[in-house]
């Protein structure tokens, strides 16, 4: 099986190990990853900002990227997979070319955690990770996208993994692409609610799904000088692999 | 700036509403408050929703039957004007907020009042009467007490269900006692027993009641008012005249809707499967009725509904019961507190509202206090699709569209453009990936960057910024040196 590594423009930008990491652990699952050179942004934080004409035409060019292959498309952000997913077909009226590369390329671009679950059937990976974990869902992984227990089951497989509880696992932390700049002050104080929970779930290291949550919590834990972890799940899935 | 904006459902509103001003300086104890309160409402209502399996259901038909009616409002308005009417009651019809406001003066003027007493209604801030009403002497008390509350402190709501939701009861106690010139205890059950003996005798002096709508049933045109206190019965029974005012989306079309919207409306708001009171209002006393208003009065409100009703985009805003599970669930405004919003409606029913009903010139910066979480959607008991009306709101800010110009400034749109040359353009973006990491350097230490330069402090005086390292195009090369597979 090959798939199209979407690797959206914040982890190319600030994640490149999250990057390497899902090549390699692809490959071990028996997937040969391919990489569409031409990509950038899928446009969301123009989109966001309301620049739906801007976001549009970033649009048209991701789509020209990866529609020139059939192959289906992963990416290590639930927020972008829910751009492609459920934004793109909205952008171009019903009967346009646009409109139909669109759909097709939405119903074959998966978020890692449910292309593992879903379209690989893997929960165990054989990743060890011998600590105490406690995981932040985000937003449009969550409910952009419906993924709730995969991240979860793919953490509970994990050898020497305890996953710990997250009081508000479920409540933004307050990145929200533009919103993040935009409204710091409240964009504060709702990580700073965020960091408190999991300085009080007592993890070793706090795992999300997304670039935008992981620099804010990273942020946000480094700020306040705390040794936990942001963790994307791709690293702890990687962890104790013998590859590399 | 903080008082005006207190007031400001009180007032024709001068200025944009300013919600990153306000958000910069929300005073200390509001958030500490609201996620006490709001966090009590999220756990009763999860409570009530672990005993009804069919919640799901019930949503998806509170939904449809709202989406039905507004999609033929015109048709149950009429049915609900014809039943109010037969009932023995009296339908004004108005079409803004000063039209509203001058109905509800004229049948003051009429019979000649001098004190009214009001339940908690959004309507009615939503027009600014009491301030109409006041301004020509006419005594207005509000009675719900949260309401009654922030009326003592010159302030509007805070929130659509709870008012005075950001107090704390220590506060409560000093207004009571600046108020009643008295020593009063911060007990609550002693404070209300306080607010309940004033409020009595404003009862029994009232000449006018005043209420709002929770709904309308078309069927026989009856008024439904939902409470937790009383005290809309008393203000609907006890004073000669009964006005309601109340706005067009109100309308059900029968009570078999109704007893849905019932069912949906207190679990979601404050976790009650039931609220205290639910009062059924069918047009004035009969005659053979011992209690009860001689006349009554049905103000229906357009203010801008029937526009956000041509919109398709935004139409579904309409769908809104206010319930507040939206505010209670939203982690920003459980942050910053409704007056943050700078209106009577708040939170993030109140992001996609007021900029329809005031305009994006005016409220433009709501659509954007959001960072799109969705968790609004997800409790809303009417499914009201709150996230995508506000990226449809930030549409009609950034660009425009057929209702109103955008208001956007040139800068930022240049800006957009020039984001989209640099994020769209290949060769661009991959230098600018291979330039950031040189550039980045003064401001890097331990592989994290501070205090970066406007408009970047905007991100770092909150938390730092992971350093930029865009190499894994290089990694992948390496890797893939020998094989051909770096194309598609």
């Amino acid at each position: 099986m090959k798939a199209q590594l979407f690797i959206t423009c914040l982890a190319e930008q600030f994640f490149p190990g999250v990057l390497e990491k899902m090549v390699v652990l692809l490959e071990k699952l028996g997937v040969e990853p391919v990489f569409p050179a031409e990509q950038t942004c899928c446009g969301q934080p123009l989109f966001n900002s309301g620049f739906q004409e801007q976001a549009r035409q970033l649009a048209i060019k991701w789509l020209d990227t990866f529609s020139q292959s059939d192959l289906p498309v992963v990416s290590p952000s639930g927020s972008c997979v829910d751009m492609v997913r459920h934004h793109y077909p909205a952008l171009f009226p019903p009967g346009t070319p646009e409109h139909s590369r669109a759909m097709d390329l939405a119903s074959r671009t998966f978020e890692f955690s449910e292309f593992l679950v879903h379209q690989l059937g893997q929960i165990d990976v054989g990743a060890v990770f011998p600590h105490r974990v406690t995981y932040h869902a985000s937003c449009h992984l969550l409910r952009g996208l419906g993924v709730r227990q995969e991240p979860l089951q793919l953490l509970q497989a994990v050898h020497g993994l305890e996953l710990l509880p997250l009081e508000g696992a479920e409540t933004c932390c307050g990145f929200g692409g533009v919103f993040s700049v935009v409204y710091p002050e409240v964009s504060r104080a709702m990580l700073q609610d965020k960091v408190n929970h999991i300085l009080d779930s007592g993890a070793e290291a706090v795992v999300a799904c997304d670039a935008g949550c992981l620099m804010n919590i990273a942020g946000g834990l480094r700020r306040v000088g705390s040794p936990v972890r942001a963790m994307h799940l791709i690293e702890v899935l990687a962890s104790g692999l013998n590859s590399d | 700036m903080q008082k005006s904006q207190l007031q400001s459902s009180e007032k024709k509103i001068p200025h944009p509403i300013e919600f990153g001003a306000y958000s910069e300086h929300v005073p200390g104890q509001i958030p500490s408050a609201l996620k006490y309160a709001t966090g009590r409402f999220m756990e009763q209502r999860a409570a009530c929703l672990d005993e009804l399996p069919e919640w799901e259901a019930l949503r998806q038909a509170g939904s449809a039957i709202r989406l039905h009616t507004l999609e033929n409002l015109d048709f149950y308005l009429e049915k609900l004007d014809q039943q109010v009417i037969a009932a023995g009651g009296q339908v004004h019809w108005a079409k803004d907020a000063a039209d509203a406001c001058e109905i509800v003066l004229e049948l003051a003027r009429q019979h000649a009042v001098k004190r009214a007493v009001k339940v908690k209604s959004m309507a009615t801030e939503e027009i600014g009467l009491n301030h109409a009403l006041q301004e020509v002497g006419i005594e207005v008390v509000e009675t719900d007490l949260g309401e009654y509350i922030i009326q003592l402190m010159g302030t509007g709501p805070s929130h659509i269900v709870a008012p005075a939701v950001h107090l704390k009861k220590e506060q409560i106690a000093e207004v009571f006692s600046q108020e009643f010139g008295i020593e009063a205890p911060t007990d609550p059950v002693e404070l209300t027993a306080i607010a309940r003996r004033v409020l009595r005798e404003k009862f029994l002096a009232a000449d006018l009641g005043i209420s709002g709508a929770n709904f309308l049933v078309a069927e026989t045109g009856t008024l439904v008012i939902v409470t937790n206190e009383g005290n809309g019965r008393m203000c609907t029974t006890l004073p000669d005249v009964h006005v309601a005012v109340a706005g067009i989306d109100k309308v059900v079309p029968d009570w078999e809707s109704l007893s849905v919207l019932l069912k949906l409306l207190p679990r979601s708001g404050a976790g009650q499967k039931i609220s205290v009171y639910t009062s059924f209002i069918t047009g004035p006393r009969r005659a053979k009725d011992e209690h009860g208003p001689s006349e009554f009065h049905l103000v229906l409100l357009d203010n801008g509904r029937s526009r956000i009703l041509q919109d398709p985009g935004g139409r579904e805003t309409l769908k809104c019961i206010r319930c507040g599970s939206c505010l209670n669930i939203c982690p920003v405004y459980r942050n910053v507190g409704g007056y943050a919003y700078g209106w009577c409606i708040s939170g993030p029913i109140g992001a996609i509202f007021t900029p329809q009903i005031l305009g994006v010139q005016q409220a433009g910066e709501l659509p954007f206090a959001s960072s799109l979480c969705g968790a609004c959607d997800e409790v809303c008991p009417v499914r009201v699709p709150i996230t995508d009306i506000l990226l449809h709101l930030r549409r009609r800010v950034a660009e425009g569209d057929a209702y109103e110009p955008a208001v956007v400034a040139t800068p930022l749109r240049a800006a957009a453009a020039l984001g989209r040359q640099a994020l769209g353009t290949g060769w661009l973006y991959r230098l600018g990936g291979r330039l950031l990491p040189w550039l980045q350097i003064p401001w890097l230490r331990a592989g994290w960057l501070y205090k970066l330069p406007p408009p970047l402090n905007r991100w770092t005086k909150v938390r730092p910024l992971p350093a930029f390292r865009a190499h894994f195009r290089n990694w992948w090369k390496r890797r893939h040196q020998v094989s051909t597979g770096d194309q598609p």
